[in-house]
């Protein structure tokens, strides 16, 4: 779809958002995409995170966990985790800093590449997934992936979100909630963060000139984790 | 003339006959019993969605999380939505209308080791 279409389509999907339901972000009406439409290459999803900004808290963990039916049996070295908190600290100075870290959806994924079945994919528009359906529960990829953003499903699942299947024997990671995101919506974590945190988390189209997380990544310092395995992450971070 | 309702008579008790016959014959194999809560048409004519529902789901499965393809028609969701049970909000359980099927016919149905088998609302409503 070329710019300048999906500019009208905003507009009008904003101004029919304005007349229908006054409450709700026209920002994030605008790029809600119809259900027959296919995620586009001319799209880059991802994040970029302030974590100057980043404060004690963990509300965009809870905000995931509840948001995708992650729940653990108690035991953290084998429950899965598909965001956390994770502590730097300077051992000359002591300076020390927070961020969240969860599948930085990278645009060469090693876990793409380790895959044996293909279920570990790119969709086109940037998000990284699991393939449920296909997933045999190798774990290559849990190896693969330079951040550990991966689980595997080690116990029988009940009570799941509509819209966030999850099972036994299959491996699972950041969606960058992929459901709300195809409803025009921003992920959890975003959502929680800029309600209750200290809205330290920006979403939108790295591609697109006219969203803010791509000006800012234009005009402000930025920085990938691990940014010497050259994997061009679509989760940016600023003060690290 | 006389033949001709003799005829018609005879037919009509064949007939009949034959209706009583299939109808035992019905009541002695054993039937899946379920329940189909919204009646009505389905997204294709019934011979069709029995035979062929899992090709549909499958196709859709990959359009859905490959291309980000969300067409509620014939999304395992949309399924779920008009056939799960009014009382327990589920298409799983002794009377569930995916669960009971399957049973009868000793097929494993895998698609609810993940996904909830609720239908949207109701989950919206438990506490
Ligand atoms: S962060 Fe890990 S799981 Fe996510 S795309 Fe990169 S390699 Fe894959
Ligand atoms: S665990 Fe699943 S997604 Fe990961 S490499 Fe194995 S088959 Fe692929």
């Amino acid at each position: 779809m070329n710019p300048h279409r999906r500019q009208l389509l905003g507009w009008g999907a904003a101004a029919a958002g304005a007349a229908l339901a006054p409450g709700l972000r026209l920002i994030e009406l605008a790029q809600a995409r119809s259900p027959q439409e296919a995620a586009s290459k001319l799209q880059r999803w991802g994040l970029l995170i302030d974590i100057t900004k980043c404060t004690d808290c963990d509300v965009c963990v809870t905000a995931c966990h509840e948001e995708n039916g992650v729940s653990g049996h108690g035991r953290p070295a084998t429950d899965a985790q598909w965001i956390r908190k994770v502590s730097l600290r300077d051992k000359r100075t002591g300076y020390a800093q927070t961020l969240p870290l969860m599948c930085q959806h990278c645009e060469d994924p090693p876990c793409v590449d380790v895959c044996p079945t293909g279920a570990s994919f790119r969709r086109d528009d940037g998000i990284v997934l699991v393939d449920k359906h296909t997933c045999i529960g190798c774990r290559y990829c849990v190896m693969a992936c330079p951040y550990g953003a991966r689980s595997v499903v080690h116990e029988a699942v009940s009570g799941q979100k509509a819209g966030v299947p999850r099972g036994k024997g299959t491996v699972e990671s950041c969606t960058l909630c992929v459901h709300r995101v195809d409803r025009g919506q921003t992920p959890a974590c975003v959502e929680a963060c800029n309600r209750d945190g200290g809205k330290a988390m920006a979403f939108g189209d790295l591609n697109d000139p006219a969203a803010e997380i791509h000006r800012r990544l234009k005009s402000e310092p930025s920085s990938q984790v691990r940014a010497d395995l050259a994997l061009n992450t679509g989760v940016r971070y600023q003060g690290l | 003339m006389m033949r001709i309702a003799a005829g018609i008579v005879v037919a009509a008790l064949m007939a009949a006959g034959c209706a009583d016959a299939e109808e035992k014959r019905a009541r002695r194999i054993a039937l899946p019993v379920f329940k189909i809560e919204k009646g009505g048409t389905c997204v294709a004519p019934i011979e069709e969605m029995r035979r062929d529902h899992m090709t549909m789901l499958l196709h859709q499965r990959d359009r859905t999380v490959r291309q980000g393809l969300r067409e509620p028609r014939n999304s395992l969701g949309n399924c779920i939505e008009c056939h799960a049970s009014r009382e327990t909000g589920s298409v799983l359980g002794k009377e569930g209308f995916c669960a009971s099927c399957h049973a009868y016919a000793s097929v494993s149905i895998d698609c609810f080791e993940c996904h909830t088998p609720l239908r949207r609302q109701r989950t919206a409503a438990r506490p």
